[in-house]
């Protein structure tokens, strides 16, 4: 099967080749067989790279080591779901996902969109198609997911502990599936500027894909969040990786560019500004892969080997879409790209709306520069050096309080002109309740004495009581016109505009999420303490009392997948009990050959599950460190015991037994005598208002993005009309 | 005013506002930063109360625990030269000896202090040779 597999790609690749060139070809010359062979060519690659991603997942499934990237990156004793998730975690397997991703939305998109864009949507294909050779020729080429062994090992190195979370089976699809959905706008606004056709149409066009792609970039990076908030033991759920950074620059710049398209669809203008940005985000999603996969950044970090062939590769693609892109948008700046009218007055809803894409560039840019900084510094001043989280916080904090307050302003401003009396009249009611918030919040509570916080509690509740106000006036004329009752009205008044709804939704979620962030950032209490059983600590107001160690063997299929030390914390508050947490650390056997029997149990990886109580005022955090050092001098002691009975010719069986009751004999020692255990407790407020507007911002998105009827029937006319126009050639 | 004057006007404006923005922005990025230092390199220029971010491999066997924190040295990727680190704060799970770290670091008598929660080590989302054995998520 490692044979079909790898010639499915390399048949993928020759397609993309041919196809790219059909496309472009058919265009020029108006022959429309080409075209129609192109498109054929990309739905083939979409068949061919299914076919060869689910021979990979078959060989992950039923643990088939004689390929090389199943031995190393997965093994017998993983749960078969993250078998599936483990093919991602390599560099063959994710390049792999990449381009499944790519030729799947891509074909989606060509087969729902055809009929429309007849000029533009050949040199679309032949973008996508381009894009495809690119990571088939990696896969070809560079890093091969088909590679075999005559010989299979026995077992697998496995999958690190560290990505056995559930969040980390999707955070990696999702983050790809936005980076290809943004390929979609990337490749049509190419070719609207190829054929000089930059009206709305490409934007009306590709509008589910953009919002598609904001989605799936968006659940993403939450995953991302609540994996490293739960899973890495630190306790923190963002730190200005540049992996994490990565993800975050097209989504931004998408961001910015859903807002601005609305201009160009309602005015006419910023149409260089909304190509820039589409192309931009196009690029920038390249880039997030190549963050992740080129190793470029951590060169500073010294992680990566030296000649790296996928750093040239991807740095050579996005030097050629950052040339290309520039060359298209300077050379129809002046014709095709002229806005239709300009701005009439800063009190306007495109003022707000460019003072908003300002913002959201800005936070941008701040975060590329930091990002890229290691690679500047070393560039202009030959030294390597890098810039820490509170440089990140010291730009993009001010601007995410700009960026909230326009959020609230935005949608209630008028087209075209407005005084400041009459936006004052719309604003008053929200104004008012933000600020009463904001003097109760100050009388009430500590969250004075953080000023950016407070600022931004304010300003996040005034978006939110404005995106409410809206809701229910809507709602209430709804009441009025239609004597429909609440509910039903509310739900007719979303589904009558699901954009601008949806869109209000949107705001809420990402509101509460500010606040989430501004309020676990600033009043959280974190505490690392060393406590033995029965001691206890006590943190932002709560007790913590290390009750009994716990240890325990987990097997699975008949295997040892690890042992798991860890301990039973009392938290006590006001006198009452409020939780008893279970924080563990979870010991990976290695397969290491240098590592006696027993030592290969708790010297290889190991990772922290977390105690957790989550709530909606305050999440109650505890990672544990076990230390095991009064474990290890018994354990070397039991590897000389099983090297000399090995020499000796004792039974496997007898050797097993013997193992188990070695095994079970240190985890009942652990639990009767365990030394004192490294705690970071945290208690965090507000924590849970993130994930909890993260689900509503999705549901806002699903809102925004879901096609409405009338869409729909316009689809279908335009796919009548093509058709007629069709066959009134042929006649 | 002519409105083609005004627009004039505001663009320039805002390309001086936006000149300036980024200006300060490689000013500070410049100055807030930290020079990337192998141990030889802290062995032989390291200035008391200079923020370091320290690069290397966790010594084999020097990872001990003292107090509320832990002690470790960290060595060169490829050599021997090594110096010594105490540290406070988040110790990332996939810590231990051998490991790729980095750490910011300032010198304080003949060891190097590690700023609290600032211990980053090889994280599985980074990429990673494909011969090697790590894992690495998209």
């Amino acid at each position: 099967m490692a044979t079909v597999g790898q010639a499915c790609l390399l048949i993928s690749l020759g397609l993309c080749g041919y196809g790219a060139v059909a496309s472009v070809y058919g265009a020029r010359t108006g022959r429309d067989a080409f075209v129609l062979s192109g498109r054929r060519s990309l739905f083939a690659v979409a068949g061919l790279v299914t076919v060869a991603f689910v021979i990979l997942e078959a060989a992950f499934l039923r643990s088939d080591f004689h390929y090389t990237v199943v031995a190393t990156h997965s093994s017998t004793t993983t749960p078969w779901y993250y078998r599936l998730a483990a093919m991602w975690s390599s560099q063959q397997g994710s390049l792999l996902l990449w381009v499944f991703l790519l030729a799947v939305w891509s074909s989606v998109a060509i087969l729902l969109l055809r009929g429309r864009l007849r000029d533009v949507a050949p040199y679309a294909t032949a973008v996508q198609l381009g894009l495809g050779a690119f990571f088939c020729g990696l896969l070809v080429f560079a890093a091969q997911p088909f590679e075999t062994v005559a010989v299979a090992p026995s077992e697998g190195i496995g999958l690190n502990p560290l990505l056995r979370h559930p969040s980390m089976m999707i955070h990696p699809v999702m983050l790809y599936s936005g980076y290809t959905l943004f390929s979609i706008p990337f490749a049509f606004v190419v070719g609207a500027l190829i054929v000089r056709r930059v009206d709305a149409e490409w934007i009306r066009a590709t509008r589910f894909f953009s919002l598609a792609a904001w989605l799936c970039l968006g659940f993403g990076i939450i995953l991302g969040a609540r994996w490293s908030y739960s899973e890495l033991g630190w306790g923190g759920y963002w730190a200005w990786d540049p992996v994490e950074n990565a993800s975050l620059l097209p989504w931004l710049t998408g961001t910015a560019f859903l807002h601005s398209v609305m201009i160009q669809e309602k005015r006419g203008m910023l149409k260089v500004w909304n190509a820039s940005l589409v192309l931009a985000t196009g690029i920038l999603a390249i880039l997030g892969t190549f963050l992740v996969r080129s190793g470029i950044l951590d060169s500073i970090h010294a992680f990566v080997e030296e000649g790296n062939t996928i750093a040239w590769a991807f740095t050579t693609l996005v030097c050629t879409l950052v040339v290309i892109s520039v060359y298209l948008v300077v050379s129809r700046r002046n014709d095709v790209l002229r806005s239709e009218a300009h701005l009439d007055s800063m009190f306007s809803r495109e003022a707000a709306f460019l003072a908003n894409n300002l913002v959201l560039v800005g936070v941008a840019f701040v975060v590329f520069w930091g990002t890229f900084f290691p690679l500047i510094s070393e560039a202009l001043t030959g030294k390597k050096a890098a810039v820490g989280p509170p440089w990140f916080d010291q730009y993009v904090v001010p601007l995410v309080l700009i960026l909230v307050l326009l959020s609230g302003i935005g949608p209630v401003i008028a087209w075209r002109r407005t005084t400041p009396g009459r936006l004052w009249g719309t604003v008053r009611g929200p104004v008012i309740f933000s600020a009463a918030v904001g003097v109760l919040l100050a009388l009430f509570t500590n969250a004075a004495t953080d000023l950016q916080s407070m600022i931004l509690f304010v300003v996040a509740t005034f978006a939110i009581a404005v995106a409410v106000h809206e809701l229910w006036r809507g709602m209430r004329a709804r009441q009025l016109m239609t004597g429909e009752h609440a509910p039903r009205a509310l739900v007719s008044l979303v589904k009558r505009n699901r954009r601008r709804y949806g869109g209000y939704i949107v705001h809420i979620g990402v509101s509460l999420i500010f606040i989430g962030v501004a309020a676990s950032s600033a009043f959280q209490h974190t505490r690392d303490v060393v406590l033995k059983p029965g001691q206890s600590a006590r943190v932002g107001g709560y007790t913590y009392t290390y009750v009994r160690p716990t240890a325990k063997i987990e097997q699975r299929a008949g295997e040892l997948e690890r042992i798991t030390l860890g301990s039973k914390v009392r938290v006590v508050h006001d006198g009452k009990q409020v939780a008893v947490l279970s924080p563990t650390r979870g010991y990976y056997p290695t397969n290491a050959p240098a590592l006696g029997v027993l030592s290969r149990y708790f010297i290889g990886d190991s990772t922290s599950e977390v105690g957790l109580k989550a709530g909606w005022r305050r999440d109650l955090w505890i990672a544990e460190q076990p230390d095991i050092s009064n474990l290890l001098p018994i354990v070397r002691k039991g590897d000389t015991v099983f090297a000399k009975a090995a020499a000796g010719g004792v039974s496997e069986r007898a050797r097993a037994i013997f193992l188990a009751q070695a095994l079970n004999g240190l985890v009942a020692r652990y639990r009767q005598t365990a030394p004192p255990a490294q705690f970071r407790i945290i208690v965090s407020p507000l924590t849970g208002w993130i994930w909890f507007g993260a689900l509503i911002v999705l549901f806002g998105g699903f809102t925004a993005a879901w096609p409405n009827a009338g869409a729909a029937r316009g689809l279908s006319r335009a796919r009548y009309t093509a058709r007629v126009a069709r066959d009134l050639g042929r006649a | 005013m002519d409105p083609a004057r005004k627009r004039l006007i505001r663009l320039v404006v805002a390309l001086t506002a936006a000149l300036l923005l980024a200006g300060a922005l490689a000013y500070t990025s410049f100055s807030a930063s930290s020079s990337a230092v192998t141990p030889s390199q802290l062995l032989t220029s390291a200035h008391a109360g200079q923020s370091y971010q320290l690069t290397g491999k966790v010594v084999n066997g020097s990872i001990v625990h003292v107090g509320d924190g832990i002690a470790f040295r960290v060595r060169d990727r490829a050599g021997t030269a090594s110096v010594p680190v105490r540290y406070t704060g988040a110790i990332p799970d996939p810590f231990r000896d051998g490991r790729e770290v980095i750490v910011n670091v300032k010198k304080d008598g003949s060891t190097f202090v590690g700023e609290k929660d600032s211990l980053v080590t090889k994280c599985p989302s980074k990429f990673a040779d494909p011969k090697s054995t790590s894992a690495q998520p998209a």
